[in-house]
């Protein structure tokens, strides 16, 4: 049986384990209040933006733009995998990561070469280590997001994507579902697929509008900001998810060490007890002894 | 005052107000907006936006993006918008000077396009330092 100080060191170490995970918690609980306050402003532009587009795309019916036309033949797919640049999430970017590399692996039995885009540090260090072509990393910026990397990272894919270096690109990304349910999800970003026309609910109908330039023309423009939207949204959702992942790891984290405690505390006070017991019978049975 | 100007960026709302005249900077030039404009929309250039309400005018400055005129609104979506009070004006002058570098240096064609972009840029918001 252990000793009684090996208990209590114990006892210690797990209690201060569980200050830790506890603190863990709180920061992951108010960084996910940041993400969701991201995702909520980010809305309107989001909105507005999908408005605009489906009007657009539905009177045009333009489909020879070089960014809508799917390739003959892909011989390349650009994978961008978003995980968090942090551990201690539970199994948060193993599966976002797993779903990657299940795709990479589908690609490459199709005789396709995959060319991979990295943001966060988990993924990256995934993609690496087992040695898959990585032409993007992008490294601690999970936590300070702003438009300007979204708008960095859909300007370089565009340009490999136009440039021939890319057939066809698609997006891992952690689709933040609720508090307790986030999802890797695969979202194909180039071609861009016309979104299904979003019939039977009432819609403006936009006769009479005027536009500058023309309608053909004025899509084409919004199609490399429609990328950077979903990037961005992509983004936001994967660090939202991410945070909500600790909370929920930290959350049990907590727990055990809870239950830890008051298991090793029972340890604690039967050996105790145990020792005490030893030193009765001892001293009883000194005292017999000497009786005589 | 007959006009509501909405600015919706990725990152938030950046502006909500009224005015009585808003200026846009469209691709195909600029056009202005007074009440009982027709429904209208556009692409922007990387510009300054300007609108009057009372004896005031503002500047704001987009960074290219689309314009939408509807029952006197406008709504401009842009992916940044800066008032003219809040630009940085030390990183546009930094800005400026290393797209002018690296368009001395003349190296492939698509690096040249994006330095003209990022200078234009940089010039136009410099532009606005006069207007304050």
């Amino acid at each position: 049986m252990a000793s009684l100080k090996d208990v209590k060191i114990k006892i210690g170490g797990v209690a201060k384990t569980k200050q830790i995970t506890k603190a863990m918690y709180m920061v992951a609980s108010a960084r996910l209040r940041g993400a969701q306050s991201r995702i909520e402003r980010f809305r309107p532009y989001a909105e507005k933006f999908q408005e605009i587009l489906g009007d657009l795309a539905g009177k045009t019916g333009e489909t020879d733009h070089p960014l809508l036309a799917p390739r003959a033949e892909v011989k390349t797919t650009g994978i961008v995998l978003i995980t968090s640049d942090r551990g201690l999430c539970g199994g948060y970017n193993v599966n976002l990561i797993a779903a990657a590399l299940r795709l990479a692996a589908d690609r490459r039995a199709q005789g396709k070469e995959t060319l991979f885009y990295c943001f966060g540090r988990k993924g990256r260090d995934a993609v690496r280590k087992l040695g898959f072509p990585l032409a993007l990393e992008e490294i601690g910026q999970m936590n300070a997001l702003d438009f300007s990397l979204a708008n960095k990272a859909g300007l370089r894919l565009m340009e490999d994507y136009l440039g021939g270096v890319l057939d066809e690109v698609i997006l891992i990304y952690g689709a933040f579902i609720s508090m307790a349910r986030q999802q890797p999800a695969a979202l194909p970003l180039l071609p861009i697929v016309p979104a299904e026309a979003s019939g039977g609910e009432e819609r403006k109908i936009r006769q009479g509008y005027s536009y500058e330039p023309q309608e053909a023309a004025l899509l084409a423009e919004m199609l490399p900001r429609f990328i950077k939207a979903q990037i961005y949204r992509g983004l936001l959702d994967t660090s939202a998810g991410e945070h909500a992942a600790r909370m929920t790891a930290m959350d049990n984290a907590t727990r055990n060490c809870d239950e830890l405690v008051a298991d090793l505390t029972l340890l604690y006070n039967k050996t105790r007890q145990a020792a005490i017991t030893t030193e009765l019978i001892d001293i009883v049975g000194g005292v017999e002894a000497l009786k005589g | 005052m007959g006009l509501r100007l909405e600015i919706v960026t990725p990152e938030g709302t950046a502006l909500s107000c009224e005015a009585d005249y808003v200026s846009v900077p469209g691709t195909e030039g600029v056009f202005g907006v007074l009440p009982g404009h027709i429904p209208f929309l556009s692409a922007l250039a990387a510009d300054a936006l300007h609108y009057d309400s009372g004896d005031t005018t503002r500047y704001v400055f987009l960074s290219g993006g689309f314009a939408e005129v509807l029952d006197d609104t406008v709504t401009i979506l842009a992916e940044s918008a800066e008032e003219a009070e809040n630009i940085d004006f030390a990183r546009a002058e930094a800005a400026r000077k290393r797209a002018e570098e690296r368009l001395a240096r003349k190296s492939d064609d698509l690096n040249e396009t994006r330095a003209q972009a990022a200078l234009t840029r940089a010039v136009r918001r410099l532009a606005l330092r006069g207007r304050l």
